[in-house]
């Protein structure tokens, strides 16, 4: 009995000592050149990824098709790989396992800090004017208005990750902004749920009595059927900020050939399959820059997130 | 009142019985009185309200998840199963031989606090300072289990030596000194079998370990139930949590120690732990990263660099440190002795002192699998949910997930007893003879978790409870390395605390490690 188990199990192993590379899902590797290409800057391969903000399920998926777009479009070869939260997304920028990221704008700032001279190349056309929500449990009775409610005052509150733009940077600055106070002074109880969809869900069975959310997250899973409109709803909308954008490593055109950053933000630019965008999801991408996104690094300095160049 | 019950029946006896034995119970008893009143005070300072509303939609959605698994991709689950495996047997076979040599050195102090030091640090703390420098590879993976898990197996195997009946070695003839020889002989083999049984049950902790590792992305069985969970897709999740269970549930039936060799072969082969580490990125984390912000590239010793280097401190004191660890502390002592409690219930489910037909404890040893399983993010999400965010969900989380360690160990340790034929039964034979003869080790496993209850504090977020791990996951999440690093010192030194109070209270009580010994 044991033998047979041992059997199967060393046989499941090796067969799977090979497929490895296909289905694990960072690229762990026993095959040298997978790796290799994950590892080092200097093979050939662009490898890209993008902040885990919702649907990571479907991540993989959704991305691998846009992988296979900008492979035909460059003519290399280009590999999506999945990480698992937003510094993990910067963190494998900083150390060029990966060398363009779909950012949020937090997560761009932050990632072009740590990586002089890369750039901020496309955002989505919806991304100069983002937005959150505040969410509130029917409980609180708190009806929706055009200026902060000040109900929300000594509620329990729940951001979404701790370094999102649309779930805690931003909302945190509008609610300081509005209440003049910190949320740990304003509210009875913060807590971080770690995603978008999470604090949905957490505001919806009453656990968190107010919540913070990004709006579009919020308006596919309504129209998905997924939100109980009789338990949560939307009492304000934030004033817009600018959020998403691909940001590419400023030495790629070294790995690349001269006009390689071009080339990419024209491919980019130019995505225009309904499909692929659904990834996004956005209607379709325009140029953007850095000099778009000080706004986000103005205020995470001012938030505390970041700290002030001296 | 329930706290005070085992304190109560553990004084073996009447008064007739020896001093010595009345005094070393009174020990006891005062020990455990004092934990719990230390627990009941801390319970008055934290915030333990029950505020929810309406859980009943979300846990219907958990409830229909947990009772129909989806595999939406078998090769995913079983790379990630066999990942799980791998990076757990390599992690702990590395972590045995380390901990060996380190436990041979285990009188001494620095030895000691370094143990401490290495083992203070959650696995995923150890994982998100290699990826700074080895990115998210097996090498990672595998010093990740490896370090914090030498630690642990230093410690359990220098007292192991330390406890081993000194006959023999006292009887060996005098003169000629010959220490290794000494060890060899006359300690190494009385230690060698709890060794053994410790280091395999130290190997059930290290795949729940290695699973976990996928929450900060390493390809386990972590990284994809706890994108499940977050995207609310729970028979996807429960599907990936049923094949972690029966991992662990039939370890018993395929991990036989003569195919050990075979393991360890297949999982390196399958799994090199390989990392192409840059010089650069290692150099910069060492001489950018987690130097404190206000000596980046300032004169070391002028007077302005070393006054903002004091407001440095003086301020992360203010904000995380000081609140850090009174929440730590104050989790950690409630929880603690929630986790005693807990134990000492849940220990009659796989004792066949108390549970005669198999079966029915093989259902009882099912529970406690599955109660120590199910990762404490699942249980405080479901706290969460039901009670809401207070201190609560985290003391039940963590007391569900201990408990039921201990618990099992107890069990386990029951069936060493020789019960007399004419033994009573049921409640009584719990209160009046097995609760007093397992007290001791009771005791000794429960100080053995003080340190693990205080590390695993740290991934409660969600909670917003905001222990030093807390601290020490926002300033990874905001690339303060420096933050993360002094934050991480700090609970060290708490865990080094604990640790050297734990070893004074095992001396004076005289509590044994090693079943054999009691």
């Amino acid at each position: 009995m044991r033998i047979q188990l041992l059997r199967s199990f060393v046989a499941l192993t090796l067969l799977f000592a090979n497929s490895i590379s296909s289905a694990s899902p960072v690229g762990l590797s026993t095959n040298s050149a997978a790796t290799g290409s994950y590892n080092s800057p200097s093979a050939k391969t662009l490898v890209f990824s993008a902040i885990p903000d919702q649907d990571e399920a479907n991540l993989q998926e959704r991305f691998d098709k846009v992988a296979v777009y900008l492979q035909a479009q460059l003519g290399i070869e280009v590999r999506y790989i999945p990480v698992k939260s937003y510094s993990a997304a910067v963190t494998a920028f900083r150390n060029n396992q990966v060398q363009l990221a779909w950012f949020g704008g937090l997560s761009g700032v932050q990632a072009r800090r740590l990586v002089p001279g890369s750039q901020a190349i496309a955002q989505g056309t919806e991304d100069p004017f983002f937005s959150s929500y505040i969410i509130a449990h029917s409980s609180t009775a708190i009806e929706p208005s055009d200026n902060l409610p000040t109900a929300i005052k000594g509620k329990t509150f729940t951001f979404g990750s701790k370094g999102s733009t649309s779930g805690r940077l931003m909302p945190e600055h509008f609610i300081r902004e509005n209440l003049g106070d910190t949320p740990d002074q304003l509210f009875s109880k913060v807590g971080y749920s770690g995603d978008h969809s999470r604090t949905i869900a957490l505001v919806q069975s009453g656990a968190y009595e107010v919540g913070a959310v990004n709006y579009k997250v919020w308006d596919q899973q309504l129209a998905a059927g997924e939100i109980d409109s009789d338990k949560v709803k939307v009492i304000w909308r934030t004033p817009s900020y600018p959020d998403y954008q691909w940001t590419v490593r400023g030495d790629v055109n070294d790995s690349w050939g001269e006009d390689f950053q071009a080339r990419l933000t024209e491919a980019l630019l130019a995505m225009d399959d309904p499909d692929l965008l659904a990834s996004f999801p956005r209607s379709g991408f325009i140029a953007a820059d850095n000099e778009l996104y000080q706004p986000i690094l103005d205020t995470a300095i001012s938030v505390g997130i970041i700290d002030a160049d001296k | 009142m329930p706290l005070s019950a085992p304190n109560k029946t553990s004084s073996p006896a009447p008064q007739s019985i020896s001093s010595a034995i009345n005094t070393s119970a009174g020990a006891l008893r005062t020990i455990s009185f004092w934990f719990a009143i230390c627990a009941l005070l801390c319970l008055l300072l934290v915030d333990i309200d029950i505020s929810t509303t309406d859980p009943w939609a979300e846990m219907g959605l958990m409830t229909a998840g947990a009772l129909s698994p989806l595999v939406w991709s078998w090769p995913t689950l079983l790379s990630s199963l066999a990942n799980t495996f791998a990076f757990a047997l390599q992690g702990v076979t590395v972590a045995a031989i380390v901990g060996f040599a380190l436990a041979l050195g285990y009188r001494f102090t620095l030895v000691r606090a370094f143990c401490a030091f290495i083992r203070s640090i959650h696995e995923l703390f150890w994982a998100l300072l290699f990826i700074q420098v080895a990115g998210l590879s097996s090498l990672t993976g595998l010093l990740a289990i490896a370090i914090p898990y030498a630690g642990t197996l230093a410690k359990i195997y220098g007292e192991l030596f330390e406890e081993v009946d000194p006959a023999p070695s006292n009887n060996l003839p005098r003169g000629k000194s010959r220490p290794l020889s000494e060890f060899f002989y006359s300690v190494l083999p009385l230690a060698w079998h709890s060794m053994a049984t410790y280091t395999s049950y130290r190997f059930e902790c290290a795949i729940r370990s290695s699973a976990i590792l996928g929450f900060v992305g390493l390809p386990t069985l972590g990284f994809h139930l706890e994108t499940a969970l977050s995207d609310g897709h729970y028979s996807q999740a429960a599907a990936f949590f049923y094949a972690l269970l029966l991992m662990i549930g039939t370890l018993r039936l395929w991990l036989h120690k003569s195919l050990l060799p075979i393991y360890l072969v297949a999982v390196f082969y399958y799994l090199p732990p390989q990392a192409t580490i840059s010089w650069q990125l290692l150099v910069r984390f060492v001489t950018e990263d987690i130097v404190p912000a206000p000596l980046r590239g300032q004169a070391l010793l002028s007077g302005e660099t070393m006054s903002n280097v004091v407001q440095w401190i003086n301020l992360l004191w203010q904000q995380q440190i000081w609140p850090g660890l009174l929440n730590t502390v104050l989790l950690g002592q409630i929880s603690l002795v929630f986790t005693g409690l807990l134990a000492l219930a849940l220990l009659p489910l796989n004792s066949s002192l108390f549970i005669q037909r198999r079966w029915k404890r093989g259902i009882g040893d099912s529970v406690l699998i599955l109660l120590r399983t199910l990762p404490e993010t699942l249980l405080a999400f479901i706290g969460l949910l039901i009670l809401g965010p207070s201190m609560l969900p985290a003391i039940l989380a963590l007391g569900i997930h201990n408990g039921a360690i201990i618990g099992h160990l107890l069990g386990r340790y029951t069936e060493e007893l020789n019960l007399r034929a004419d033994a009573s039964r049921g409640v009584t034979l719990y209160f009046y003879e097995v609760l007093p003869r397992i007290y001791r080790q009771f005791l000794a496993f429960l100080f053995y978790r003080w340190e693990v209850i205080l590390r695993e504090t740290a991934i409660l977020g969600i909670l917003g409870i905001a222990t030093l791990g807390f601290y020490i996951d926002s300033a990874f999440e905001t690339f303060r390395f420096d933050v993360a690093l002094l934050l991480i010192l700090v609970s060290a030194a708490l865990n080094i605390s604990v640790d050297q109070f734990a070893r004074y209270l095992r001396q004076r009580l005289q509590l044994k490690t090693v079943p054999e010994s009691l």
